[in-house]
C-alpha cells in the first residue's frame, strides 16, 4: 500500500506530457494502474479476512494468518505485528470491526485504524474495557505469525530488510525456518542475500549435527560428511556471532565424541575437528582484527574531539601565549548557539548545523574579542594574572548560561543524516556522527593552517608572536592583530562546540570537561605548533581508547595525565618544539 | 576620622611593614577567637551574647581556609610559583585524618563491623587494605596525613623543577594533578569510600566530635596553629633560605648563575607549603565532618588562589585576610542570592587582577608608603632613608617577574 501511494503521486507529474516521448513510462503508468486495481481488490479480501479473526477458533485463525499473508503480502506486516504484540481488539457491538489498541499511559488507550494507522479515538481504561475485546492469541499462533513475518520480509522486502531478517533468523534457526529459507533460496536473485541464505542453512546443518540428529560415531555415510565439510567451508570467514557459537558447539560435540574411546571413529572425526579448529581460529583472528580497527576508530574519534577542543587553544595559547581558561566556555557557547539555532528553525533540523557553524564562530569570536579588549590586553606579560582573570570570566559565562537557559542540560537534536551507522560487517560498524566529526575536525584544522600560513592575517599573527616590537616597528597594528587572533581562536572553539553538541550533553559545564585535556594536548604537542597539536590529539585519543579495556575509563584517563606529566620532564617543549628564531 | 586613618597608616608605615601586619592580624585573631569561645561555652544559649556552635564551626572552617591560603601565598607570593593544585594536599591531609576518624567509629557503624568501615563492608571487602593499617593510632595518622602530601609534593616538585617546568606550565600541570587525583578518588576500588568519601565520624581522641567543647577546642587549636604557621613562615621568609627564595622569584637565572641550586630551594619550599595545606586539611575534616573527592576538584584550588590575590600576595597576613573576607562574602552571598555568587566570584577574579594586583594588603602598604614618603619629604629627616632600606626586602610592591616561556 505504501508503494502504491508513492506511485499514485507520480501519475499527475509524469502524465500526458511525456507519455508520447517515453514509451517505457507509458508502460510504467499502465503497470501502476494495474497494480492499483489489484490493490483495491486485495484490500477488500484483506478486510474480510481480518473481520473473521475476531470470531474464529484458534485452528481457524492459523489458516486465516496464512491467508492474510498470501493476500496482502507486505501490507499485512503491520497487522500481523500488532496481532503478535497482542494489540488487536474488536468492538463488542460489531465483531467484524478490528482495531489496533495501544496503551499510552497507565489508564489511556489510543485506538488506531489497522490499515491506515490513523487515530480513531483516545479513551480511558473504563470506556476501553466496556467497548473493546481482545482478539485472543496462543503460542502456536505466535509461532506461526513469527514465521509468516520472516517469510514476508524474506520474500518481498528490500535487500537490506532481507539481510536483516536473515541475520535475525540465524541465531534461532530451526527446522521450519530452514525449510523456508531453502524454498526461497532458489527464487532469490540478489547474490549477497543468496550467500547469507546459504550461511543460515549451513548453520542449521551444523546445529543438527551437533544435536546428533544426522551425525554420530556410526555415520559412515560419506555424503553426510561431505555436506558438513561443505557447510564448514561456507562458514569460513563469517563474522556473525551465531556462526561462531554454532562452530564452537560443534567443536565441543566432536571433542565429546573423541572422549568416547570405544566407538572413536578416527577417520570421520579427526579431519572434521582439525578443520573446525582452523576455521574458528581464522574467524577469531579476523574478529580481533576488526575489533582492533574499531578501537582505532574510537581512538581517532576521541582524538578528533580533542583536536577540535584544543585547536582554538593552539592559537590563543600556542601562538599568542595567552592562558585562556575561558576557552572551554567558548566551546560551550558554540554548543548553545547550536541549541538556539535549532530553536529558531525547528522544522529544518537537517540544515541547522550548516547555519550553526558560522553562527557559533561569530558568537564565540565576538565574545572572545570583547574579552580580549576589556581584560586580557591589560594583562600582557603577566601570564599568571591572565590565567586568573580568564578563569573568572569562565565562571561568569557559566553562571550566565545557567541563569539565561537553565542549569540542566539542553536537548540538541541530531540531523537525520548524522544518525545511524555504517555497517561494514557484523563486527565493525562506524557511527556516522563520529565519522562526520572526524572529517570535520580535519577540515577545521586544514582551514586554520591555511589561515595561519597563507593569509595576511596569519602573516601578521606569526610576526607578532615572534617579535612583537619588531612587528610594531614594521607597521603591524599589533593591538588589532591581538584582538583578531584571539577572536579567531575563540571562534574556532565555538565551531568545536557545534560538533561536540552532537556527541555530548550540552550543559553549562560542557567546557570544563575539555579544558584540562585541551591544555594537555597543546603542551604535549609543543606550544606554537599546529601540526604538533594534530599529532598529539590523535595519539592521546588512541592511547586512551587502547588502554581503556585493560584499565577502565577513569584509570586510563589518569594514566594518560601521568604520562604527560612525565613526558614534560623529558621534553619540556613538547613533541615538536619550535626551532630557530620562533623559539625565542 | 581621616586623621585616625592616617594615624593608623602612619603607624603601619613606621615599623617594619609586614611584621606589623602579622602582629595586627594575630592580635585581632586571638581576641576574636577567645571572645567567641568564651561566649559559646560560658554564656547560656538564651542570652543575646551567646555564640552558637554553628558559628564556631563556620569560623573554624574559615581559619582552615586561611591556613590553606597561607600555604599558597608562601609558594606563590614569595617564589612566584602558582600552584593550581593545592587542594590536592589539603584533601590528602583531610583523607588522612578521615581514615583515623573512620577507624575510631569501630563497631558503631551501620554494619557493626569492628575493623572495617561501613563502605568496605558494603563493597564486600574481607580485610582492611594495607594502607589503612595503623591509621587507628592518632599520631601515626597525623604523621601519615602530613608526610604523604609532603612526599607527593617532593616527587612532583622535584620532577617539575628539575626539568625547569615554570610559570603557567607548572600551574597547568598541578591542575592536571589534582584533576587526576579527583578521578582516582571517585573510584570505589581506591578504598577511600568513592563518591561518598569518608563521613559519619563519632569521636576524636575519645572526645565526642559533635560536642560543644570539642568544637571549641578544634576552633582554638586551628587559630593557634594558624598563628604559629604565620610566624614560622615569617621566620623562614626572613631567613637566608627565604631571601634566596625571593631572589629566585625575581630572577631565577641570575640566582642560579650566582651558584645556588634553585631547584632544591623551590622543592623544599613546595614541600613546606604542601605540609601547611595538609595541616589545614587535617583541621578541616573533623570540623565539617566529611571529606569526599569533591575537595580535589580544580575549581577549589583556583578559588584558594583568588583568596590570596584578594588579600595580597607575598605578605602572609594578606592571605589570611583574603581567605576570611572572601569566605565570609561567600557565605552571605550564597544565602542571599545563590545564583549571584559565581558572578561575584568571577568579577572578583577579574577585578582584583586588573585593578588591584597587589591585593588589600598591598593597597594598604602602598598607601602607607606613600604617606611615609610624604612625611619624609616634609621632614626631610636623615634616618627615614635607612628605614626605607630595611623595608625594601619584603617589599611586595616589587612585582615578581615571572619568566614567560613562549
Amino acid at each position: 500500500m505504501h508503494g502504491t501511494s508513492v506511485i499514485k503521486r507520480k501519475i499527475p507529474l509524469t502524465a500526458v506530457a511525456r507519455v508520447a516521448i517515453f514509451p517505457p513510462l507509458l508502460l510504467l503508468i499502465i503497470w501502476t494502474r494495474f497494480c492499483f486495481a489489484e490493490d483495491t481488490f486485495t484490500e477488500q479480501s484483506l478486510h474480510s479476512l481480518v473481520a473473521q479473526l475476531s470470531s474464529a477458533s484458534f485452528a481457524k485463525k492459523l489458516t486465516l494468518v496464512d491467508e492474510i499473508e498470501e493476500v496482502a503480502g507486505e501490507a499485512s506486516l503491520p497487522i500481523l505485528e500488532a496481532f503478535l504484540a497482542g494489540q488487536l481488539y474488536y468492538l463488542k457491538q460489531e465483531q467484524d470491526k478490528v482495531f489496533q489498541a495501544v496503551k499510552i499511559e497507565q489508564d489511556n488507550y489510543q485506538i488506531l485504524d489497522i490499515y491506515t494507522t490513523a487515530q480513531v479515538e483516545y479513551i480511558d481504561k473504563q470506556a476501553f474495557r466496556a467497548r473493546y475485546k481482545k482478539v485472543r492469541i496462543n503460542n502456536r499462533l505466535r509461532k506461526k505469525i513469527k514465521l509468516s513475518l520472516s517469510r514476508i520480509s524474506l520474500s518481498s522486502g528490500s535487500e537490506a530488510s532481507k539481510m536483516q531478517a536473515l541475520n535475525a533468523l540465524m541465531d534461532g534457526v530451526d527446522e521450519s525456518s530452514a525449510s523456508l529459507v531453502e524454498s526461497l533460496y532458489v527464487k532469490e536473485r540478489s547474490k549477497p542475500v543468496k550467500k547469507l541464505m546459504s550461511v543460515v542453512l549451513a548453520v542449521h546443518q551444523l546445529k543438527q549435527a551437533t544435536r546428533g540428529a544426522t551425525f554420530n560415531q556410526q555415520t559412515d555415510d560419506q555424503t553426510e560428511k561431505q555436506k558438513i565439510t561443505q557447510a564448514l567451508d561456507l562458514l569460513d570467514g563469517r563474522l556473525e556471532v551465531s556462526v561462531k557459537v554454532a562452530l564452537i558447539n560443534f567443536k565441543a560435540h566432536l571433542e565429546d565424541l573423541t572422549a568416547d574411546d570405544a566407538n572413536y571413529n578416527h577417520d570421520l572425526i579427526n579431519p572434521l575437528l582439525s578443520k573446525t579448529n582452523a576455521i574458528i581460529h581464522s574467524i577469531e583472528e579476523e574478529i580481533n582484527f576488526f575489533l582492533f580497527v574499531e578501537k582505532l576508530f574510537f581512538g581517532l574519534s576521541l582524538g578528533s574531539v580533542l583536536l577540535l577542543a584544543a585547536i582554538g587553544l593552539a592559537i590563543t595559547f600556542g601562538v599568542m601565549g595567552i592562558i585562556n581558561m575561558a576557552h572551554g566556555e567558548m566551546i560551550m557557547l558554540g554548543a548553545y548557539t547550536t541549541y538556539v539555532v535549532q530553536l529558531l528553525m525547528p522544522n529544518l533540523i537537517n540544515y541547522s548545523l550548516f547555519v550553526a557553524v558560522p553562527a557559533a564562530f561569530l558568537v564565540a569570536a565576538l565574545v572572545g574579542i570583547v574579552i580580549q579588549r576589556t581584560v586580557i590586553r591589560y594583562l600582557y606579560g603577566r601570564p599568571l594574572e591572565t590565567l586568573l582573570a580568564t578563569f573568572g570570566i569562565s565562571l561568569i559565562l557559566r553562571q550566565a548560561v545557567r541563569t539565561l537557559f537553565s542549569p540542566l542540560n539542553r536537548q540538541v537534536d541530531q540531523p537525520s543524516w548524522m544518525s545511524g551507522a555504517l555497517e561494514l560487517n557484523p563486527v565493525l560498524s562506524l557511527t556516522y556522527n563520529r565519522l562526520y566529526i572526524l572529517a570535520f575536525s580535519l577540515l577545521v584544522f586544514i582551514a586554520l593552517v591555511f589561515v595561519i600560513k597563507k593569509t595576511s592575517l596569519g602573516l601578521n599573527v606569526r610576526a607578532v608572536s615572534q617579535n612583537r616590537d619588531m612587528a610594531k616597528a614594521m607597521g603591524v597594528k599589533t593591538e588589532w592583530v591581538d584582538a583578531l587572533t584571539f577572536g579567531l581562536g575563540s571562534g574556532v572553539a565555538g565551531v568545536a562546540g557545534v560538533a561536540l553538541s552532537q556527541l555530548t550533553n550540552v550543559g553549562p559545564n560542557l567546557g570544563q570537561a575539555y579544558i584540562i585535556d585541551s591544555f594537555m594536548v597543546v603542551v604535549f604537542g609543543g606550544v606554537g605548533n599546529l601540526m604538533g597539536t594534530l599529532v598529539a590529539s590523535f595519539s592521546l585519543g588512541a592511547a586512551n581508547k587502547f588502554m581503556e579495556p585493560i584499565t577502565g575509563t577513569v584509570l586510563a584517563n589518569i594514566l594518560v595525565l601521568v604520562f604527560i606529566i612525565l613526558f614534560i620532564q623529558k621534553r619540556p617543549r613538547g613533541l615538536f618544539p619550535q626551532k630557530g628564531r620562533a623559539a625565542e | 576620622m581621616s586623621t585616625l586613618k592616617s594615624l593608623f597608616i602612619a603607624s603601619l608605615a613606621a615599623g617594619r611593614l609586614t611584621g606589623n601586619g602579622i602582629q595586627y592580624v594575630t592580635i585581632i585573631l586571638l581576641v576574636t577567637v577567645f571572645i567567641c569561645s568564651a561566649c559559646n561555652l560560658l554564656i547560656p544559649e538564651s542570652s543575646a551574647f551567646h555564640v552558637s556552635t554553628y558559628t564556631i564551626t563556620l569560623l573554624g572552617k574559615y581559619l582552615c581556609f586561611a591556613l590553606l591560603a597561607l600555604s599558597v601565598d608562601v609558594i606563590w607570593g614569595y617564589c612566584g610559583v602558582l600552584s593550581l593544585g593545592h587542594g590536592t594536599f589539603f584533601a590528602l591531609g583531610g583523607y588522612g585524618i578521615g581514615m583515623y576518624l573512620m577507624r575510631q567509629i569501630g563497631d558503631r557503624g551501620v554494619y557493626g563491623n569492628p575493623d572495617l568501615p561501613d563502605f568496605m563492608v558494603f563493597l564486600n571487602w574481607d580485610t582492611l587494605p594495607w594502607y589503612w593499617y595503623g591509621m587507628d593510632q592518632f599520631w601515626i595518622a597525623i604523621v601519615v596525613a602530613v608526610a604523604v602530601p609532603g612526599l607527593l609534593a617532593f616527587v612532583f616538585g622535584w620532577l617539575a623543577f628539575r626539568s625547569r617546568v615554570t610559570g603557567v606550565y607548572f600551574s597547568i600541570m598541578t591542575q592536571a594533578l589534582t584533576y587526576a587525583l579527583m578521578l582516582a578518588f571517585f573510584r570505589n576500588e581506591m578504598g577511600f569510600g568513592g563518591n561518598n568519601g569518608l563521613t559519619d565520624f563519632k569521636e576524636l581522641l575519645g572526645f565526642d566530635i559533635q560536642s560543644n567543647a570539642t568544637r571549641v577546642a578544634l576552633f582554638l587549636s586551628t587559630a593557634l596553629l594558624l598563628i604559629a604557621a604565620l610566624y614560622l613562615s615569617r621566620y623562614i621568609m626572613k631567613s637566608r633560605f627565604g631571601r634566596i627564595i625571593v631572589s629566585i622569584r625575581d630572577g631565577e637565572s641570575r640566582t642560579r648563575f650566582l651558584g645556588y641550586m634553585t631547584n632544591h630551594y623551590k622543592v623544599w619550599l613546595f614541600v613546606y607549603s604542601a605540609a601547611l595545606a595538609a595541616i589545614a586539611g587535617i583541621l578541616y575534616v573533623p570540623q565539617v565532618g566529611i571529606i569526599n573527592p569533591g575537595e580535589f576538584s580544580p575549581i577549589n584550588s583556583i578559588e584558594v588562589v583568588v583568596w590570596v590575590a584578594v588579600g595580597g600576595r607575598g605578605t602572609l597576613y594578606g592571605a589570611v585576610i583574603g581567605a576570611l573576607l572572601v569566605n565570609y562574602a561567600k557565605t552571605k552571598f550564597t544565602a542571599l542570592m545563590p545564583d549571584g555568587w559565581l558572578f561575584a566570584l568571577g568579577a572578583l577574579f577579574v577585578g582584583v587582577t586588573v585593578f588591584l594586583p597587589d591585593g588589600i594588603a598591598g593597597y594598604l602598604e602602598n598607601s602607607a608608603r606613600a604617606l611615609q614618603a610624604k612625611a619624609d619629604l616634609d621632614n626631610t629627616s636623615e634616618d627615614s632613608l635607612s628605614k626605607d632600606g630595611t623595608s625594601k626586602d619584603n617589599n611586595p610592591k616589587d612585582k615578581p617577574t615571572e619568566e614567560v616561556t613562549p
